[in-house]
Parts: C-alpha cells; structure tokens; sequence
C-alpha cells in the first residue's frame, strides 16, 4: 500500500460511492473522498521529496507483460495541481452546485464526474504505459464532456457534442499512433521505448500520436471546441476544464518528446510545434480581446496560455536537451501548466460568483463589482497578474525561465512571442478588470459570503506564492528527470 | 480453399464499407454498418482471435447498431435526417485515405509482428485461468480494464445530463408499448430465457475458454432491452438506489480487490496464484452485472416521460 495507489483509488471510490447513496450521502462522500484523496496527495509528495520517484509494478506484472506506473517530481508536481484545485472547487460547488441552486440533475451528476475526472487525471499523470494512458484519457475526456453538458442549456449541449467530437478523433489519431508504436517494438512502456532502437515507422507513430493529443489539448488550430465548452459548463466545472484537462494531454505529448521518443523528430518539427503555440498565443488572446462575456473572455485565454507551453519543444527538446538551458526552459513551461491552473481555476470561480451575485457575466452588468465584493475583484486581479506574467507571479517565473533560455539558445523570436503574449494579456484582461474597479454599479448584487468569495483568493494567492517561493518546486521537478538539472533559478 | 476464403471475405468487407459511406441515405448506411461489423467478426475469427470477435459483433455490431437505428429514427421524427454536405464527405474522405495510405506504408517497412513474446508463456501458469485474453485483461493489465469498466459508468452519467429538468424523476427511455400477442410481445417472451443461459456461459466459460464479462454483459444487456421493448418489463426511474448499486458493484469490486491485492501480496491489483481462479471469477461476475445495466440503461436513454415514442 503506498501513496501512489491511494491518490488513484480514493477518488475511484468516491465517485462510485456518490453513484451508489442517496442525494445528500452522496455530496458527504465525495466530500469525505476529496478531503482524502488531498491527504493522500500530501503524503505522496512527502514520499517523492524524500525517497525520490515513487513505483508501482501493478500485480507484479512487470512491464513488458504488465502496466508500471511512476511518480515523478513532474507527476507529482501535477497531481499537487490537481489536488489544489480539485480542492478549491470542491468547496466552491457545496454552494454553486446545490440542488436548490442547479437543480437535482446536475447537482447529481456533478460529484461523481468531478472525482472522476480526478482519478483519471491522477491516472494519467502517473503512466508509464502508452495504451493505458489512453484508457485514462478516454475516462477523461468523457468526465470533461459530460461536465459540459451539465450546463443543460442548447448552447452547452451543442459545445460538448463538438468537444466530443474532437475528444474522440484525437483519441483515435493517438490510438493508431500507439498501435504502430507497439507493431514495431513490442512494448507500450515508456521505458523500455526509450531503450529500444529506433524504428522507420517511429515518426508516423510520433506524429499521428501528436496530432491527436494537440487537439485533445486545443492547441490551434485545434482549439475551436474550448471556447464554448468551457464557457458553457457551470463555474466550478470550468474551472476544471479550462484549469487541469488540458495539461494531462500536454503531459503525454512532453513524455512522448522528451523521454519516449526523444531523438526521433527533426528540428524542424520541434519549430512547427513552437509555431502553433506562439499561433495559438496570438490568436487566442485577440480573440479574447473581442469577447463581450467574461466566461468567453477567460476560456480564449486558455487557448492563449496553452500556447506558452509548447515553446519548449525547440528551446529544450532534440538535441537542446542536452544543452545547459534545457533545464531552465524545460521547468519554466512546468511552472507556467500550475500557475495558469490555479490562476484558471480562481478566474472562473470569480467569474461563478458573479453570476450568482448579478445573474450574468456580460461585462456591461459587471459594472462597479469590486466595491460589494472586494474579495472576489482582488481574487480577479491576483489572478490577472500571474496570467500577465507580471513579477512576483508563478507566471512570471514561467516567462522569466523560458525567456532568459530562449535568448541562450539563439532563439530570440519565442522570448519576442512571450513579451507580445503578456502585452495582448494585459489588453484583455484590462477590460473586465476596469468594469470590476468602475465607481458606479448598476445593478444591486445579491449577497455572496465571505468564505465562498475565499476559495478563489486563496487559489489566485497560492499562483503568485509559486513565483515568490519558487525554488523549491523548481528543485522538486528535476526528480527523476532524464537529463537531470544543471542550473539552478 | 482458406485462401479463396479469406480473399472473398476481404472483398466483402471493402466493398460493404465502400458502400457504408458512399451514396446517400443514412438508413441505408447503417444497416450496411451493422453488417460490415459482422463481417469483420468473421474476419476477427478467421484471425483466431475468437473473443474479439464476440466482442466485435455484440458490440461493435449490435449494441452499436441498435444505437444508431434509435438515433436515426428519433432524427426522422424531428425531420432532421439529413446528410452531410457533400465538403464535408470530400474532406473526411481524403483524411481517411490519407491516414490508410500512411498505416499501409507503415505495414511493408514493419517486420510481421511476432506471436505474443515469451513473457507471457511464462506467466500464464500463474495467471490463475486459462484463457490468455482472459488473463490479460483481468490479470497482467486489470488496470486498463478496470478503468475501462469507468469509462462506461461515466458515459451513462454523461448521458443522464442530457435529461430535460422535468423529466429527470421519469423512467429511463421512451414509453415503450407492443401490441399484445404481436411479434414482440412473443419475441419477448421466448428470448430472454435463451438469452439468459447464453450471456451467463459466456462469464463462466470466459475463464478458460472464449468468452469474459463484456461479452456475457452485452448479451444479458439485449434479455433487458428485448423485455423492456416487448412491455414485459418497465425501465426503472434514475432515483432508483438498487439499479444504482448494479451500476457501480463491478468497479467497486474491482477496486477493493485491487486493493486487498495492495495490502495482502504487495501491489495493487495482484491476484495471489492459489486464489486467482475464485478472484477473478468474483470480478468477473460482478463486472458483468455492471456491464449489462450500464449498456442497457445507454440504450434506453434518458428518460423522456413526456413525449411519444
């Protein structure tokens, strides 16, 4: 019994124990699992800290016959994620997602979703195997969709039939990859792959398994569904979708890359990768720029944030790997997946709040805001700022590595797509955050107290802290890491 | 003579899917659908590899063709069943032809895959059951299928949010009539016995021969559905506690093995030898009952009280 199968099973079992009881039993036993699974979540990153990468053999099988599972420093580092904010919406949904306020449908199909969803994302982040991590992203995707269509309104039906559908071409293309991959070596561990000689068929194997995780990711020009998906789910659902959904497909594709399959892909496909994201950093934040709701405002900003990330790939992948400022680049986009997690999740559980307070998130009836609820605006704008990159934000430690390795590497236009990204972000968070801050309101709230206005503080708190106290999680993800760090902050 | 055989079978199986998606008519594309997956059950037994096959051809076939027969009627009544543009059929097909013409490049530079490797010869014996593919996905990789088993269990959810607010304490589908002493109601009456006996050999041969729990849940799944669309049976509401046990004993099981495994032998989901047969039988039985409600309830739907079927 360790800590790694804790962190999977408990959240395995609250779901189904919110399945099984009746109404309120259920809500206590999610709850009750969720206070658990980020018990366990604590006690896993103790072990990691401590004794280094955390195994499991499952049934003593070992691979090639049987499925391993490892936590990393970067897999624990994103189960910590989970846990935060799995946490912070737990708490937020008692309120936001109660019968009486939801309705006995989506207040039923909520809790067991949301754990769900956690176990597959915990199942994900601890994979050592390419077909298992496909089981754990189809229970993913169907726990997201599903998340979607609890909104229940034509629109949101309408967003999770087309994120499905995009969620299940992706798991396809990543499917034929994996078939391929396994035709040629006879394994699916990362591993072993990693071991073996490389194979003609690897590149397509590579790509196609690529192609369906970018779009599993909505990186552009995949990344059509995410806007409407996420700004129709309720709040807390949201904050799930747009905050840790997106990262867990990310993940694979950065284990495919970087310890699969790392001297297959020629520069040249590193710097297509690169080049979608800085598309998807300029695209997602114009369009964010011409949004009129604030829910649509925060889910373009996804897309502009998930962009960041694949800006490592030619900075620290191929033969950069190697090179003294891989490690830098390579923690830098780490750093930039938890902070916008948590900024993410506080943004839309701010933007929830104020639906519930002025029954709209249309910029006009947001007006004046931060003077009945000062909390939920200071949430608002410590959030803003890690998105913005600004100094002493998780996000500006996220920009600050990737950049200062961007310009060692000779790469100086992604440190230029990095600057212009945080520009555009200031743009396009500026607009809600003068609404918020105007002196007149128009419409009298209703009142929202002080402890559901605390969760998303306190999430928006801890992405500014992650840059404040940034070497420890910067020393904890190097654990485990294949080319180990040379440099530190 | 085999190959004459097999070489037929492959011209069947491409031209049916040729015709699945080219020319018009969505009904006709599914009824050619439904027989491409029996086809390629065929196909998966002339392969030997007997128990995709069931699962091709319970699944793949039926329980997906049952779905997409009640999808295109409900799309009929709406006036809605129309087919796509013909930009739309262009591009999928050139990514279909695209990506075909990638695997088949990939299939003359891969050396012919090898039988399964020695690891697996040398685990079997501790395996607990005799069936290889039984062994694989309840013993060396339970994981994948216990994951697997959720997924299901989340699509139902998933399918349970689309319920109108209204109709959410109604029972699950469409109010079903038959007309008394007509082809259903006797249909009704006779296969669900047959049915029963089939589905409940399929779990309990599984372990040593072809067969497992999705196989006997699909066909136990079709006894509900048959009884349910000939009235003998009423679907039950989603408030109804017991069904929901059915729905999660299978990976409640599942999970508490795994982790009585975790505490007894080391790791979880280890099946100690001398106790493997009876633990995966256990899993086995539960899973099937999970499965079949599960199927089941996703083909009835959500309940929809207020509207003629």
């Amino acid at each position: 019994m360790n800590a790694l199968v804790a962190v999977l099973a408990l959240p395995l079992l609250g779901a189904l124990a919110a399945v099984a009881l009746p109404p309120r039993a259920g809500v206590r036993a999610a709850l009750l699992a969720t206070a658990l699974t980020v018990a366990a979540t604590i006690w896993l990153l103790l072990a990691v800290a401590r004794r280094g990468v955390q195994g499991v053999i499952l049934g003593g099988w070992e691979p090639p016959l049987g499925i391993g599972l490892a936590a990393d420093g970067l897999g624990a580092a994103f189960i910590a994620m989970s846990a935060a904010v799995m946490g912070g919406v737990a708490l937020a949904a008692r309120q936001m997602m109660a019968p009486d306020v939801v309705g006995a449908r989506a207040a039923f199909g909520f809790w067991p979703l949301m754990l769900l969803l956690w176990a597959a994302l915990n199942a994900v982040f601890v994979s050592r195997d390419l077909f298992n991590l496909y089981v754990g992203l189809e229970l993913l995707s169907l726990a997201a969709v599903a998340l979607v269509a609890i909104g229940g309104k034509e629109a949101a039906l309408a967003a999770a039939m087309r994120y499905m559908i995009f969620a299940l071409a992706g798991s396809l293309l990543y499917l034929a990859g994996v078939v391929l991959a396994y035709a040629a070596h006879g394994t699916l561990d990362i591993g072993l792959l990693a071991a073996r000689d490389a194979a003609p068929s690897d590149g397509l194997a590579l790509a196609l398994m690529t192609a369906g995780l970018l779009a599993k990711t909505a990186i552009f020009p995949f990344h059509v569904w995410l806007p409407p998906a996420h700004a129709g789910a309720p709040a807390p659902a949201s904050a799930l979708l747009s905050g840790l959904v997106p990262k867990a497909s990310f993940l694979i594709i950065l284990r495919l890359w970087f310890e699969a399959m790392p001297d297959r892909a020629g520069f040249a496909a590193l710097m297509l990768l690169a080049g979608l994201g800085a598309g998807a950093v300029i695209w997602g934040s114009l369009q964010a720029m011409a949004q009129a709701r604030l829910k649509m405002i925060v889910a373009y900003s996804t897309v502009a944030q998930l962009g960041y990330l694949l800006l490592v790939f030619p900075i620290a992948g191929g033969d950069g790997a190697a090179q003294p400022w891989a490690a830098g680049a390579w923690t830098g986009a780490m750093f930039q997946v938890l902070s916008h997690a948590l900024a993410k999740a506080a943004m839309f559980l701010s933007a929830g709040l104020y639906l519930a307070a002025v029954g709209s998130d249309r910029l006009g009836d947001l007006r004046g805001l931060a003077r009945t609820m000062p909390m939920t605006a200071f949430a608002f704008a410590l959030a803003a700022v890690t998105l913005m990159g600004l100094p002493p934000s998780g996000g500006f430690t996220a920009k600050y590595l990737m950049m200062t390795a961007a310009f060692a590497a000779g790469q100086w236009y992604w440190a230029l797509v990095m600057a212009l990204g945080g520009l555009l972000a200031a743009a396009y968070l500026y607009r809600p955050m003068a609404v918020l801050f105007a002196r007149e309101s128009l419409i009298a709230p209703r009142p929202v107290t002080r402890a559901a206005q605390a969760v998303p503080l306190v999430l928006a708190g801890a992405s500014i802290l992650l840059g404040v106290f940034s070497a420890p999680p910067f020393e904890f993800m190097q654990i485990g890491r294949p080319d180990a760090a040379e440099e530190g902050l | 003579m085999s190959l004459a055989l097999d070489l037929a079978l492959c011209a069947l199986i491409l031209g049916v899917a040729l015709a699945t998606v080219a020319g018009s008519g969505l009904f006709r594309a599914i009824v050619f659908f439904i027989v491409y997956g029996l086809l390629v059950a065929v196909g998966w037994v002339r392969l030997g590899a007997i128990d995709v096959a069931l699962a091709e051809a319970a699944i793949g076939a039926g329980l997906t063709g049952v779905l997409l027969l009640a999808a295109h009627g409900r799309l009929r009544r709406l006036g809605t069943a129309r087919d796509a543009s013909h930009g739309a059929h262009l591009l999928s097909a050139l990514a279909g032809a695209a990506l075909a013409a990638a695997l088949a490049w990939a299939w003359f530079v891969l050396p012919l895959p090898e039988r399964p490797g020695p690891e697996l010869a040398a685990a079997m014996p501790r395996a607990g059951v005799e069936n290889p593919v039984t062994a694989v996905l309840l013993n060396f990789r339970a994981w994948d299928t216990l994951l697997e088993s959720i997924v299901l269990l989340a699509a139902l959810i998933g399918l349970w949010m689309l319920t109108r607010e209204r109709d959410w304490s109604g029972r699950l589908g469409l109010p079903q009539h038959s007309r008394a002493g007509g082809v259903l109601a006797s249909f009704g009456r006779v296969l669900p016995p047959v049915g029963l006996l089939i589905g409940v050999w399929l779990v309990w041969a599984g372990a040593d021969r072809h067969g497992g729990a999705f196989q006997g849940g699909t066909v136990l799944a079709a006894v509900g559905l048959v009884a349910a669309m000939a009235g003998l049976v009423r679907p039950p509401r989603i408030g109804a506690r017991l069904w929901h046990v059915a729905l999660m004993i299978g990976p409640a099981v599942f999970v508490l093995a795994g982790l009585a495994g975790a505490i007894l032998a080391g790791e979880f989901l280890t099946l100690p030898p001398p106790i493997a047969k009876p633990a995966i039988l256990t899993i086995e039985i539960a899973l099937t009952a999970s499965i079949a409600a599960t199927l089941a309830f996703l083909v009835l739907g959500p309940p929809e009280e207020g509207r003629a079927p």
